[in-house]
């Protein structure tokens, strides 16, 4: 196990000590407690299936560089993470929050069956479903449900659509481009009369729906808006999409707002041809607007409060296909950053590339015990009533 | 509201783009037997080609296809750069194009068919001489035999390009055509297995495409044993595979499920109906016209509960104040900008399963804008959306000159004269019964603090505006 300790008061010196008493008081607490003031959980989906092998590199497998002889990335030019790792070149961002002790990798995460369609994996990542179940909610829609009653601005997804992950039965999250964009398009009198005068409870199902989405919209615009103004991010963010997308959340975070959950993606990694230019791009896109995100909320304080976690709907191929790109595969890896991870490092193996499932590499984590860990341990909620079954919890928090 | 009217509107919003103002009241003066006909007969003549592509870029691409030797030639960077930007441009205009025949044409059936197919065979394609192909494949059989369709779409440049089928060879398959050919375009997820897909893919192999865009079958990457496909053994090709997925009843079901979603309830669907459906677009060797009939003749299309049960798409919604606001919009590309701030650009589907529809069109956001769009149009107003910046999901779409104010030169004349006579104690529960297909109360109270009371048009003017700004509005 290449878990790099790090020196625990290191941290301590970056933050405030009462920054540490949530987790320490969380302890003792209850279940069923609200979660703590000022914990957030950023989910960053990787769209399009990326290749977990070009992410974290396994620099000393020769199976590694013998089936991928035009797409290998080269021991010498990855960013080491120890020995038997390195990261894709272009994620220095994540390197360095690996030397800060702040980052962490889970290998070979996945599900039984795994499926190869983008869509149908998306599914069974968003709902949490097995591969042999069809779920018409999210695991944080279901979250919301279960604990954030009252709260539509618990969960939101930067965007300017609502993926299913943040579909609950009762609750939703909102999905906003920015705080600004929604608050100038709610503000409007008519809009709020003729939502207040709407009083007709037999309903159709879905004008009810519009009729709620029309309010909840109402009632949270003024609210984000107000928050975000309060504080606004001021780190160098670039100038792409998932730049601005981490600027927003960082505004919303420094505002203290009452959200738990954001929601981010950023593709498409189905690299299927000239993989490397295309995930070269992304990744430096993703790198960029990471580096501004963690220098920010380090500088804030909010570090230690923050988790991120990336995914993809599957890694991809063990070997490169003929069109210096890789097909579908299975399981794949996930990046943790944040300032209070209890592991570090390569939390488990590198997959084991001479164990592979007709070229694919087998699971060894269910994804869903990763996100029992996050909904049980970091939002304080009850995992095994969001999921639908017991999965055993991991110890990165 | 009169059962007739919400009849009517249930036809033409379903088989259509909604009522055309200037044309409601011949429709309302036809019987109810003769409006299903009337559909199917505006949409008997031939679709015209829309040939959008820059001659340049065709010169590049069909020139060489002309001079056979130097067919495999590759192009140079110049010259790719040169037929990837002319494209982005024409990509444009030809999505611009096809607007105009949803909003304008007496074809109505057609168009709102091809606009299902559209998102059935989803494809993403910044090649403007490949898509303005696969349109006019899928616009020329819309209503014709699926197998035709289906054929088509999978020997077009497009389709090939998109699902990697160059790259599918002998030595190296690719799976990703057979895949989705069987998981989206014919029998659907859990009527096959992963073998049968790779077995598949083996049969694809060779099928590509030349440079003019003509499908070529490459018999060199062609894998030319036996493979082994859902239950049947043989050399099979490409051709082989897509008659056996067309001998399957699964595959009229999942057609015929998908298409009940489309014109008749996406919510509430009966597995009978499914089933009687699917059977007898079977029987009837996938006639699609067929299968149309089936839905729009059967007991339940015109039930209460179908009625304005469905949330239009952005296109839909777009098309539809087109058609019941007649309007000319000096600057067209707007039109771009609100298909991105809505979630649905043609041609730029979000993923090969096409628009998943229903209420995930409905979010905070994209709800707000709806909302807001028809005061744009009177007002003359910026749409103030900052649409996503992403090159994947925009790929041409992102450009220095994308419009967003709503400069429309509304004709109000028609929808003036629609209401001449109505008292105003009477008018907004009226222009509801145009405009809605819900069976809620107009807030009478609302209303009238924001109608204009300065004379009879602007108060028309108003409450229709008022009235497409609502939550009800967005269903039909």
């Amino acid at each position: 196990m290449l878990i790099k300790r790090r020196d625990f008061l290191k941290t301590g010196s970056l933050a405030t000590a009462s920054m540490f008493m949530p987790k320490f008081l969380k302890a003792v607490e209850g279940r069923n407690m609200l979660a703590p003031k000022g914990k957030v959980l950023v989910m960053l989906q990787m769209n399009g299936g990326n290749d977990g092998l070009n992410t974290v590199i396994p620099v000393r497998n020769d199976i590694y560089y013998k089936e991928r002889k035009r797409i290998a990335v080269p021991r010498e030019t990855s960013l080491s993470l120890g020995t038997e790792a390195g990261l894709h070149p272009v994620l220095s961002a994540l390197k360095n929050a690996y030397d800060d002790g702040e980052m962490a990798v889970l290998n070979s995460v996945g599900y039984p069956n795994p499926d190869r369609s983008h869509f149908r994996s998306m599914d069974i990542w968003q709902s949490a479903s097995a591969a042999s179940e069809y779920w018409q909610t999210g695991w944080i829609g279901r979250f919301l449900d279960a604990q954030c009653a009252g709260r539509p601005s618990a969960a939101l997804e930067i965007d300017d659509t609502l993926s299913l992950a943040l579909k609950g039965t009762q609750s939703k999250g909102l999905a906003l481009k920015d705080p600004k964009r929604l608050y100038e398009s709610a503000h409007n009198q008519y809009f709020v009369d003729y939502s207040a005068a709407h009083t007709d409870q037999h309903e159709e199902a879905p004008v009810a729906y519009l009729y709620k989405t029309m309010a909840e919209t109402l009632s949270s615009a003024d609210y984000l808006f107000e928050q975000s103004r309060r504080k606004p991010a001021s780190g160098n963010y670039p100038a792409t999409g998932l730049g601005k997308q981490m600027k927003t959340i960082a505004s919303l975070i420094l505002a203290d707002t009452d959200t738990s959950v954001y929601y981010v993606s950023l593709g498409s990694f189905d690299t299927h041809i000239n993989q490397e230019a295309q995930q070269k791009r992304l990744f430096t896109e993703m790198n960029e607007a990471l580096a501004a995100f963690i220098k920010e909320m380090k500088a804030n304080g909010k570090w230690n409060d923050v988790l991120l976690a990336t995914f993809s709907e599957f890694g991809r191929r063990v070997s490169q296909n003929a069109s210096g790109g890789t097909d579908h595969g299975t399981a794949n890896n996930m990046i943790l950053l944040g300032g209070s991870l209890r592991e570090k490092g390569l939390i488990n193996p590198m997959p084991d590339l001479t164990d592979l499932d007709a070229g694919d590499l087998k699971y060894n984590i269910d994804f869903r015990q990763v996100y029992a860990t996050l909904l049980e341990r970091w939002l304080d909620a009850d995992a095994e009533k969001i999921l639908g079954r017991k999965f055993d919890m991991l110890g990165f928090v | 509201m009169e059962k007739k009217m919400q009849k009517l509107k249930h036809l033409l919003w379903r088989t259509g783009f909604g009522p055309r103002t200037q044309s409601w009241d011949k429709w309302m003066a036809l019987p109810e037997n003769a409006w299903w006909p009337k559909m199917k007969d505006d949409s008997v003549v031939k679709p015209e080609y829309f040939d959008i592509a820059d001659s340049a870029v065709k010169g590049l691409l069909m020139g060489i296809g002309e001079i056979g030797r130097m067919e495999r030639r590759d192009l140079d960077q110049a010259e790719k750069k040169q037929i990837r930007e002319q494209s982005r441009d024409d990509l444009r205009n030809l999505n611009l194009l096809w607007l105009e025949e949803m909003t304008r044409t007496q074809a109505q059936l057609r168009e709102k068919i091809a606009l299902f197919w559209h998102g059935h065979f989803a494809s993403r394609n910044i090649n403007i001489l490949y898509q303005q192909q696969l349109l006019h494949v899928i616009r020329e059989n819309a209503l014709g035999n699926f197998r035709d369709l289906l054929r088509g779409v999978s020997k077009s440049a497009a389709m090939i390009a998109f699902l990697n089928n160059q790259q599918n060879k002998k030595q190296h398959p690719n799976e990703n055509f057979a895949r989705e050919v069987m998981e989206l375009f014919t029998m659907g997820r859990g009527h096959y297995t992963e073998n049968d897909i790779k077995e598949a893919a083996r049969a694809f192999t060779g099928w590509s495409f030349k440079l003019n865009g003509d499908f070529v079958f490459r018999s060199f990457d062609h894998d030319k044993d036996e493979k082994t496909v859902l239950g049947k053994s043989g050399k099979f090709d490409g051709d082989d595979i897509i008659d056996i997925l067309l001998e399957k009843r699964n595959t009229a079901r999942f057609i015929a499920r998908k298409m009940y979603k489309f014109l008749v309830n996406d919510t509430i669907i009966p597995e009978e109906r499914i089933t009687w459906l699917g059977d007898r677009f079977y029987d009837s060797g996938y006639q699609i016209l067929r299968l149309l009939d089936d839905i729009v003749r059967s007991d339940w299309f015109f039930a209460t509960e179908n009625m304005g049960s469905r949330i239009k798409s952005p296109v839909e919604y777009w098309i539809g104040i087109r058609r019941v606001l007649p309007m000319e919009l000096e600057e067209p590309e707007v039109q771009l900008k609100l298909q991105r701030a809505l979630d649905q650009i043609l041609f730029y589907p979000p993923n090969v399963a096409g628009w998943p529809g229903g209420k995930a069109w409905i979010d905070s956001s994209s709800l707000m804008l709806r909302l807001r769009i028809p005061q744009l149009i009177v007002d003359r107003g910026d749409l103030d959306v900052q649409t996503k910046d992403d090159d994947d999901q925009q790929m041409g779409m992102k450009n220095k000159n994308q419009k967003g104010v709503l400069t429309a030169n509304v004709d109000w004349k028609p929808v003036l004269k629609q209401f001449a006579g109505v008292s105003a104690n009477d008018l907004a529960q009226r222009v509801a019964d145009y405009l809605w297909q819900t069976e809620t109360r107009v807030p009478v109270q609302v209303l009238e603090k924001y109608t204009a009371r300065d004379d009879k048009d602007s108060s028309i003017k108003s409450v229709m505006i008022r009235l497409m700004a609502t939550p009800e509005y967005q269903l039909c």
